[in-house]
């Protein structure tokens, strides 16, 4: 599950660790995701800002195959899998059309799904002493969803040593391969220092809708795999 | 306003005239579209543009006191500020079309449109002493013009430069934007500036390369740039 609370400017969303401490995707978190970020989306004024982040040694490792694998019949698991993929991709398109800058503060492994969540926000910051982003894919004998190679493609300049080579990249090889802002030396200093940078973008006070605009200009491929359409000219001039 | 004079075989393109931030209004564009228009004409194998202002900024983007004057309604000034993003448009397809290697010389601020300019170039040169290169959108809460965008994505190929030039508004000083990899070189002072870009566009110039070939190449490269910019790609050229 997940939690939103309002800190001062930001939104905070934190994945909690009640149910599974891997805060891995299943229908019920994937729902609690999209209904909290488009709380976010209704609520957003100029100078806040959104930072995501977890509880736990897992920022968040992937869909949810134990639920998949727990359906009996190999189709029905097939089915589920599908499931989780059509709708985690409501949470990532919510995600890219927010009209406020996001801030992810990635304190634990984000794998598949999870890394995908992370590096759909405009900012990710990384614990440095342990955990990875990972794609495993590839290990695992799956294909990737349209709209994670898009985001790969848009966000990641050395996709390939990600997503076909199933390297497993520490906070430091994130930030020399430009994935990854900063790498904080713990969980909690990576939390701090995503909301002191959510604090510094808030101050911005940067109109929302314009934002939004240029974010999906930078994203063309994304946004035209997951369907979000350009809004006409937007202008305070 | 802008001046065109022939150096050699480097052509310069001045951006001059009684505004010293050279803001882009349908004067000055129509005074580039037509220089850069005379510049396809007259090249040459071994024609060479470098591109610089006069004074401390290179290019402070549309004139948004122009778009502002004269509009009574704020429909009309969205009108104006539309106009000029049509207007520009025409100038970076010419610049990315221009059948010969394109230098920038940024000798101040480059902003917005400004920055636009500069980076449609091949290579792009930047007095480090003072001056950032900023695209200002976010700040003023305009969206980016389909082509501005198109253009960043092509020339900025690292998805954590593009963020913070575009998305965030950082303001990039010279030594910045070189380890960016925006900016070929920094120089202490905009003459030096030229000068380097001066001796570039010489080294440039004695390849002589064919000028079409030089144009479809670049193209190529460009594509998706291209295409929001309505260039096509001409058939095989070839000098074989």
């Amino acid at each position: 599950m997940c939690t939103l609370e309002k800190r001062g400017p930001l939104f905070v969303l934190t994945l909690t660790s009640e149910d599974d401490e891997q805060h891995r995707l299943n229908p019920t978190l994937l729902s609690s995701l999209l209904a909290a970020l488009s709380q976010v989306k209704s609520q957003a004024t100029a100078a806040t800002a959104l930072v995501t982040t977890a509880q736990g040694r897992f920022f968040c490792n992937g869909f949810d195959f134990s639920w998949a694998r727990a359906a009996a019949d190999p189709h029905v698991a097939r089915l589920r899998l599908r499931c989780m993929s059509d709708s985690l991709r409501p949470v990532i398109a919510v995600l890219l059309s927010l009209p406020i800058p996001t801030v992810a503060a990635v304190t634990g492994h984000a794998a598949a799904a999870g890394a995908v969540l992370a590096l759909a926000h405009d900012y990710v910051l990384m614990r440095g002493d342990r955990g990875v982003l990972y794609m495993p894919e590839l290990d695992l004998g799956i294909t990737l969803p349209d709209y994670f190679a898009a985001i790969m493609r848009a966000k990641v300049a050395a996709a390939r040593d990600l997503v076909l080579a199933g390297r497993k990249v520490r906070a430091e090889e994130a930030v020399e391969m430009g994935i990854v802002r900063s790498a904080h030396d713990s969980a909690e200093s990576t939390a701090e220092a995503a909301m002191r940078l959510g604090e510094e973008l808030a101050r911005k006070e940067w109109v929302g809708e314009a934002y939004a605009e240029i974010r999906r200009s930078l994203y063309p491929e994304v946004c035209d795999v997951l369907g979000l359409a350009p809004k006409s000219f937007v202008s305070k001039i | 306003m802008c001046s065109l004079e022939k150096r050699g075989n480097v052509w310069v393109l001045t951006l001059d005239g009684e505004d010293p931030q050279h803001r882009f209004n349908p004067t000055l564009i129509d005074s580039l579209l037509s220089a850069l228009s005379r510049l396809a004409s007259q090249a040459t194998p071994g024609s060479v543009l470098l591109t610089t202002g006069h004074g401390k900024f290179f290019s402070n983007g549309f004139d948004l006191p122009w778009v502002r004057a004269a509009a009574a309604t704020s429909s009309a000034a969205t009108d104006r500020l539309q106009s000029l993003v049509d207007s520009f448009r025409p100038v970076v397809a010419a610049i990315l079309s221009l059948p010969m290697p394109t230098i920038a010389a940024v000798n101040g601020h480059a902003s917005a449109a400004g920055f636009l300019l500069a980076i449609s170039h091949d290579y792009v040169l930047m007095r480090a002493d003072r001056g950032v290169l900023y695209m200002a959108e976010v700040d003023l809460g305009l969206p980016l013009p389909d082509y501005f965008a198109a253009v960043m994505r092509s020339k900025i190929r690292s998805p954590a430069t593009l963020r913070d030039v575009v998305l965030g508004g950082a303001k990039v000083t010279a030594g910045e934007a070189v380890k960016m990899g925006i900016v070929e070189s920094a120089h202490d002072s905009a003459e030096s500036t030229v000068e380097a870009a001066m001796r570039l566009g010489e080294v440039l110039a004695r390849r002589k390369w064919m000028g079409e070939v030089y144009a479809e190449i670049r193209k190529s490269l460009n594509p998706q740039a291209c295409k929001v910019l309505g260039l096509s790609q001409k058939a095989i050229v070839s000098k074989i």
